[in-house]
């Protein structure tokens, strides 16, 4: 089959020594950003995106690297949610809510080692979802023309606050506002340049890898200066572990539950407006409703551990289809790794798949091994990792901004650039206190200029006609969805981001 | 009130942007679109989403204390200090201090200050410079 020789090439590709190496070092980093919590998937990853790309490494190396952050994060984050009831990034959010409990009763290993299994499940599953799923959506890519491929930005924008989204007002400005950064420089259709002021360092437009680290790693520096938390969330409380490994039963018991939620998980990844968060909710509340028939979910049901760890590690695979194969990212992080390729010079998109197959299949055959090689590290080594979560973030926190300059100096040399960045990371920190969203602002400096030209190829291709937009089945259709997915979250986003939290709350209040 | 300063602030953003779309020069070769329409577009959904956040405000958000401000403005001074010294007393000398600052206002003691502060430092060089190559700024000890 051609599948199978491609992911033969992708093997080939994958296992030399310097992407092992790298792969296994991407885990390692990954699962430490996800576990300490301020530190999420898409921190972990903008930090290390000009690293990777000032070290000289090539496309592929760097995208395995990165990659395997971005799993590995997925798979940290339990650790903190488990042992300390504060989950390391967003999505592991549901795991408090039976992990620690679990902890609490003396089966803090088990849990662990539980949820490192369903971890695994979730996103090797998801892997084969990719590999299955993303060649058809590049079918129906290739018949996308300039029309399409602007309707399909508009889509990702407006869907891409969520259906947990509570103002879309917020999202739409922040989405304008990105893309109203990406027009600086000079324009590449005529030359002209546009809002540069004259300042020569804006014609080329601003560097997005310096938005990102901006908007993302100093915003967080910032809010731990704001609320001083210099301390280790670890402080006065016993990490006992226990029990390493968890016995066959309860892995028997879980088995249907992983598998289920990471079917459910796969889909919520795919789907523009849901990623990772959504997944791990919905995967829970289902497997809440289908097999809690004791009502032991919330008192550390292991089943509650597994299902949102499998849902959430599922969605983080499920996320890389519509950015590989459509070139649009669906979440925050694959929004960053999308900006990894561009800052390659790679375009995703369907195209990928023709001319670099290489990228791709070493990639997808890198996400298996960093995959082995996670659940290698999560279970018999996740005792080095909760020592992590024991460095205090006074000293952390230094650590990360510095090397944010450090990434951001490399690039180019220049000291304007630092200042921008100073710049961005004050406009994120003012804008995560009004609760407007940052992804969106990264998305619209990421695709800005391909929505742009696209949108004037088409019309060009019209002479002038601006009905041309919506002119095809395909793009109307699109564009339906854009509207559903915009206007929906109006009408129950407050519902659904009540019960993403109010079960959090009771639940994790009655286990205390 | 924060929600409705943002959104009057928004719209300002968004009058200013138009202007300056409006501005922008044509070139004699243009396609049927143009630089500005892109431009004007973005404009008028900022300012739409702008006017209902200010119209629609959100609950209030928790702004910290004045001490706290002023901490975050001197982190930032400290930073734009840092960006501006790099090229003329060295990464390693600068990244010292920088870091050394951003520990001890996090609420570390000054001895654990000085050494996460030469630990970053030395620890970025030996890692990223010596070990990975990559090129750090140059003071005038060369380092």
């Amino acid at each position: 089959m051609e599948l199978f020789a491609s992911l033969g090439d992708g093997f080939a590709i994958a296992l030399t020594w310097q992407n092992i190496l790298l792969a296994l070092l991407g885990c390692f980093l990954g699962t430490i950003m996800g576990a300490l919590p301020g530190l999420g998937p898409s921190n972990g990853v903008a930090i290390l995106i000009p690293l990777a790309f000032t070290m000289g490494l090539g496309a592929t190396p760097s995208l395995i690297l990165l990659t395997s952050v971005y799993y590995g994060a997925m798979y940290g984050g339990r650790i903190s949610s488990i042992l300390l009831n504060i989950p390391g990034d967003e999505p592991a959010m549901m795991t408090c809510l039976d992990g620690y409990p679990m902890a609490k009763k003396g089966f803090a290993g088990e849990a662990l080692s539980l949820s490192g299994i369903a971890s695994f499940v979730g996103a090797f599953l998801a892997t084969w979802g990719l590999i299955l799923l993303a060649p058809q959506l590049v079918k129906i890519a290739l018949l996308f023309g300039p029309a399409e491929y602007f309707a399909l930005f508009a889509l990702a924008f407006m869907t891409l606050g969520g259906v947990s989204s509570t103002n879309q007002a917020k999202s739409a400005f922040a989405a304008a506002l990105g893309l109203g950064l990406a027009t600086i420089g000079v324009d590449t259709q005529t030359g002209v340049p546009r809002f540069t002021f004259g300042e020569v360092h804006l014609y080329d437009g601003l560097d997005f890898l310096v938005a990102i680290v901006g908007l993302f790693a100093l915003s967080e520096v910032f809010i731990f200066l704001e609320t001083r938390h210099g301390g280790s969330d670890a402080e006065g409380h016993k990490l006992k572990i226990g029990k390493l490994y968890p016995p066959m039963s309860m892995i028997k018991a879980c088995t249907p539950t992983m598998l289920r939620t990471s079917v459910l998980g796969f889909i919520a990844g795919v789907l523009p407006g849901a990623g990772a968060s959504l997944g791990s909710f919905i995967s829970y509340s289902m497997e809440k409703r289908l097999v809690d028939k004791d009502g032991t979910f919330g008192t550390g049901d292991p089943r509650g551990v597994a299902a949102p760890e499998a849902g959430n590690n599922a969605a983080a695979g499920g996320a890389l289809v519509p950015m590989l194969a459509l070139g649009v990212p669906g979440s925050g992080t694959t929004a960053v790794l999308l900006a990894v390729l561009l800052a390659l010079n790679i375009t995703p998109g369907p195209l990928l798949f023709t001319q670099n197959p290489d990228v791709v299949w070493g990639l997808i055959a890198a996400l298996f091994i960093a995959n082995f090689m996670l659940l290698a590290m999560n279970i018999p080594m996740v005792g080095l990792f909760t020592r992590v979560l024991m460095v205090p973030s006074r000293i952390l926190m230094p650590i990360v901004a510095m090397v944010s300059f450090v990434g951001i100096y490399g690039i180019s040399g220049s000291s304007f650039d630092l200042l921008v960045m100073i710049g961005f990371g004050v406009m994120g920190w003012v804008l995560r206190k009004l609760d407007v969203p940052l992804v969106p602002i990264i998305l619209g400096t990421l695709l800005g200029n391909s929505m742009e030209n696209n949108l004037r190829r088409a019309v060009t291709i019209d002479n002038g006609n601006w009905w041309t937009l919506v002119d095809s089945p395909l793009s109307i259709a699109l564009w339906a969805i854009a509207l559903v997915g915009f206007v929906l979250p109006l009408i129950v986003g407050a519902r659904v981001k009540a019960r993403m939290h109010a079960r959090r709350d009771t639940e994790g209040a009655i286990s205390d | 009130m924060s929600d409705r300063i943002f959104g009057v602030f928004g719209i300002l953003l968004a009058i200013g942007f138009a202007v300056a779309a409006l501005a922008i020069e044509e070139s004699f070769l243009s396609d049927a679109v143009g630089p500005k329409a892109f431009p004007l577009i973005i404009a008028a959904i900022l300012g739409l989403s702008s006017a209902v956040i200010a119209f629609r405000p959100d609950v209030e958000p928790v702004w910290p204390p004045l001490g706290r401000l002023a901490e975050i403005a001197a982190a930032v001074v400290v930073m734009v200090l840092y960006a501006q010294m790099l090229p003329v007393a060295g990464f390693v000398i600068a990244t010292f201090f920088a870091a050394a600052y951003l520990a001890w206002r996090l609420g570390s003691g000054p001895v654990e200050s000085v050494l996460v502060g030469l630990g970053t430092s030395v620890g970025i060089y030996v890692i990223f410079h010596l070990i990975l190559g990559l090129s750090l700024a140059r003071g005038p000890f060369g380092f």
